[in-house]
């Protein structure tokens, strides 16, 4: 990998943040930093609140305590519109797209915050929102050429494999041309080939695209190329945080996740 | 044709043609190509322009005439133009298999003594990247889609845009420097070298003159009647002779237009998009559209699966007939109008075939339920022979002649002759001039009265149309004296949409035997259908039930063979199913998807013995490499089956 892009200022910090449902304590006390450019994986066991990390940071759950800065500005809280607004983008660890719909139009679909057209305009489909659409189209089928599934650019998504789906997403992701990208297991429940070409994809876009990545992931081999750091959670607290190699050797981080290795 | 392209100019090259055009029709579409979702057109005018300027830039990085420059990479405007580009100042262009491995890719470089590569993209940047310690003789490496080479930093390397804009600059200031190059060209400077696939032997460079295959190019453009309003689609391997006389060669010479799919993977999409006039495919891609279209027939509703057969029984009795213009009973002629309307118009169109007036198919046996398919639906499918060596110019079918047995008469110009052991021999207008670099192979190949020695085996009917049976050096003979055509075999084995390849052994044996291997789509879908449970192709491959599938289909091919009396002690007695496909990266196939039998006897020696001795399985563990390059291996305890010998009396009872 060439590492040759520099690291920059912190895009989004998250200052002391807990999150509880009822008596359950999904997060507790978690700080970190986010710096543009980077990738940043987090790993834990199962339940140890990676996805409500996520969730939020894109606006979905609103933690208790503790506050989010994004871009500078700080909140008690995200708002998805907020999120989605500011350029953050996410994937779904279950695929989140319209299955009835072409993999055409579910990338579209990300597009629409960026359409401006008024609702009279798109029903006439003239003038405004005619330009628009050609311009949208255009950065759509950038993403497809991109991700290279011009083939079943029309294809319905139901009737596409997993691994395929997993690709669509990352483009309806794309579409949105975030700043930040948050990818929910991106690699979960594909074979070696699909995960290989699924690592260059996120690379590539980190690299071309410039876009600050925060993934989750369960295999250990993808997270410990692909990433340049690493957080470990363990029952919602942080108990790791630093270059691969650091957290392969931390020695909490082994006992808790990634085995004793001999 | 116009009068004025007929006289032709002594001094005719690829590029009087181009600037010819670019005259007479300068707005007419030369060439499209699909990106980001629209077709992209560039005219004659635009065509010569990119031509001219690349050239320049070509020119203005110092490389003198005679020097090989390479093309590696997918059907792309910008390569297509640099073969005019590199003739027009006196290099040749070589192109080059995209899907090579780097050995192979070596080998050519080599052996060609390339100095300049323009290629497609990353994929085969790294593979030259890869290779240019060994090459000391490759200086610039241009390459035309820039995506993932942000990181890239060798010196060697430059973008085709660059080099465009480099060139556009030079021709501003030497705007003398384009025409005097063109006008040096002549017509017997060689114009390209085509490198044979190498079935048996290493790759040999073919090289051809401008002449040779502007006259072979002119008699297929007037054979057929192309014309500028023609259409095609160009998605074969650009090394292949095939693709450079269709899309470079008849496309200058006529005028048509060029289209350029989006990827390998779209071809069906834009061909449907496109509806070119005029087709070419291999067999095996016609054979993968009708297993398509059955395969969705067979999940379609019965409704609509009863009006498919009913239709398609219509046009099996008359279609053909109809398109030869013969003569057809009004009721048939009806019948056959109604089912145009319902089923044969739709389909066609459906595989982007509406438009079609002449498709052509070559370089294989084609199965006769194939053949006759496509041209029941009313498409003009037609066979052709030819070898890189004679510009794939020497038999085709006319027009209302097609038959499925033979590939037509010999062109205009083509003389042919059949040497000892039915070996056919061939003057073309389209004859090679040598083989780059081996005046040993040049003589063996060129008889001392300048026939091309094909190597195949065939006859000439009583019609007048060339027959083929096998490759002469392949037919062999049975211990007992009978005749092995193993190709011929092979053929009628892989005609069944089960059988994806088969090799047969028995020259110098008692009795002849087969390797095959299962076509996995149609097998996949009938164990579906069969509620049949596997774990994968060497799981399928397997099964009992599949071998006994495909026994049906070699007891078949045994009662086809007892009824002809020089063949029928060649019936194959003994086959197995291999557990893996036989695949190019593996050296099993030659890159245009040809058996290397000797290769395969070779590599599967335990297997080949197991058929002969009579043992009923055998243990086999074979390597494979994967597409990125690694290697790994497959074991397998493969079963042999038994077949019976078939008497031509018992196929008389049972007929």
């Amino acid at each position: 990998m060439a590492q040759t892009r520099a690291l920059g200022e912190p895009i989004l910090s998250m200052d002391e943040i807990s999150l509880s449902f009822g008596g359950v304590k999904a997060l507790t006390d978690i700080s970190l930093h986010v710096r543009e450019h980077e990738i940043l994986a987090i790993i834990g066991p199962n339940g140890a609140g990676k996805s409500s990390l996520l969730n939020v940071i894109n606006g979905v759950y609103h933690p208790n305590r503790g506050s989010v800065t994004y871009k500078g500005e700080t909140r008690a809280q995200m708002r998805p519109h907020v999120a989605a607004s500011q350029g953050i983008a996410r994937t779904f660890q279950n695929i989140a797209l319209f299955k009835g719909m072409s993999v055409l139009d579910n990338i579209m679909t990300g597009r629409t915050l960026k359409m401006h057209a008024g609702f009279f305009w798109q029903c006439l489909y003239y003038g405004k929102a005619l330009n628009e659409e050609i311009e949208h189209r255009h950065k759509v089928e950038e993403i497809i050429d991109f991700l290279q599934i011009e083939s079943i650019r029309k294809t319905l998504v139901g009737r596409l494999p997993y691994g395929l789906q997993k690709r669509v997403e990352l483009g309806r992701a794309l579409a949105a041309e975030p700043d930040l990208l948050l990818l929910d297991e991106p690699m979960a429940g594909m074979n070696i080939e699909e995960k290989e070409d699924m690592s260059r994809f996120v690379l590539d876009v980190n690299d071309e695209f410039g876009t600050t990545i925060v993934l989750i992931e369960h295999d250990m081999g993808v997270v410990m190329d692909l990433s340049d750091r690493v957080i470990v959670l363990d029952y919602g607290r942080k108990i790791g945080d630093g270059t691969p190699d650091e957290v392969r050797n931390n020695k909490e981080v082994i006992d808790a996740y990634l085995g004793v290795s001999s | 044709m116009s009068q004025a392209a007929d006289s032709a100019v002594s001094g005719e090259t690829f590029l009087t043609l181009l600037l010819e055009h670019a005259r007479v029709r300068p707005d007419n579409v030369s060439i499209r190509e699909k990106d980001l979702g629209i077709w992209q057109s560039w005219t004659w005018k635009e065509v010569a322009n990119e031509v001219r300027w690349l050239a320049c830039g070509l020119a203005s990085r110092g490389f003198k005439r005679g020097a090989n420059l390479a093309i590696i990479g997918d059907n792309r405007p910008r390569l297509y133009w640099s073969f005019a580009a590199a003739q027009s100042i006196g290099l040749v262009p070589v192109p080059l298999y995209q899907d090579s491995v780097t050995e192979e890719m070596f080998f050519v470089l080599d052996n060609a003594e390339i100095e300049i590569a323009i290629v497609e993209d990353q994929e085969q940047v790294d593979k030259l990247l890869e290779l240019l310690p060994r090459c000391p003789r490759l200086k610039l490496i241009i390459y035309d889609d820039p995506r993932g080479m942000r990181h890239y930093s060798q010196p060697e390397l430059l973008p085709y845009s660059e080099l465009r804009d480099i060139g556009r600059e030079y021709d501003e200031a030497h705007s003398e420097f384009y025409p005097s190059a063109v006008a040096e060209g002549k017509s017997d400077d060689v114009s390209v070298i085509l490198y044979t696939s190498g079935t048996t032997s290493k790759p040999k460079g073919v090289c051809m003159t401008h002449q040779a295959l502007i006259d072979a190019a002119r008699g297929d453009v007037q054979h057929d009647g192309f014309n500028e309003k023609d259409e095609i689609l160009s998605y074969l391997p650009m090394a292949w002779v095939g693709d450079h006389l269709f899309s470079y060669g008849q496309a200058l010479v006529a005028g048509f237009t060029v289209n350029c799919p989006e990827s390998s993977d779209t071809v069906m999409t834009d061909l449907r998009e496109i509806g070119p006039t005029y087709y070419f495919a291999p067999p095996s891609v016609f054979e993968n559209l009708l297993t398509q279209v059955m395969i969705r027939m067979e999940d379609a509703n019965r409704l609509k699966r009863w009006i498919f057969s009913a239709c398609m029984d219509i046009a099996k009795r008359c279609g053909a007939e109809i398109m030869d213009g013969k003569s057809v009973g009004l009721f048939d002629r009806a019948m056959y109008a109604l089912g145009n309307m319902l089923v044969y118009g739709p389909l066609r169109n459906n595989l982007g075939m509406s438009r079609i007036r002449v498709a052509y198919t070559g370089g294989a046996a084609i199965g006769p339920d194939l053949y006759r398919f496509y041209r029941s639906l009313g498409i003009n499918l037609k066979q052709l022979y030819g070898q890189t060596e004679t510009s794939a110019y020497v038999c085709k079918h006319a027009n209302g002649e097609s038959r499925l047995d033979t590939v037509g008469r010999p062109l205009p110009g083509v003389e042919i002759k059949i040497a000892d052991k039915g070996e056919i021999w061939v003057k073309s207008p389209g004859m090679l001039k040598e083989y780059y670099k081996r005046p040993d192979a040049t003589a063996e190949s060129i008889s001392p009265d300048g026939y091309f020695m094909t190597g195949d085996a065939g006859f000439i009917d009583n019609d007048g149309h060339l027959k083929i049976i096998d490759r002469a050096k392949d037919v062999g003979k049975l211990n007992d004296g009978t005749m092995f055509a193993p190709q011929f075999l092979e053929n009628k084995l892989k005609f069944f949409p089960f059988i994806k390849e088969a090799v047969c052994f028995g020259d110098g044996r008692d009795v002849a035997c087969a390797f095959l291997n299962i076509e996995m789509q149609a097998v996949a879908n009938w164990a579906e259908r069969k509620g049949l449970p596997y774990a994968g192709y060497v799981d399928l491959a397997g099964k009992p039930e599949v071998y006994a599938l495909l026994q049906e289909c070699v007891d078949q091919v045994n009662a086809d063979l007892a009824q002809e009396a020089s063949l029928a002690g060649s019936q194959v007695r003994r086959f197995l199913i291999l557990h893996k496909e036989l695949d190019a990266d593996d050296d099993e196939l030659t890159r245009t998807r040809k058996v290397r039998r000797g290769f395969v006897e070779e590599k599967y020696a335990p297997l080949v013995t197991a058929l002969f001795d009579g043992a009923q399985h055998c243990e086999i563990e074979t390597q494979v490499k994967f597409e990125d390059g690694r290697s790994g291996t497959i074991s397998a305890d493969i079963a042999i089956r038994d077949v019976k010998l078939v008497t031509s009396e018992s196929v008389r009872q049972a007929t």
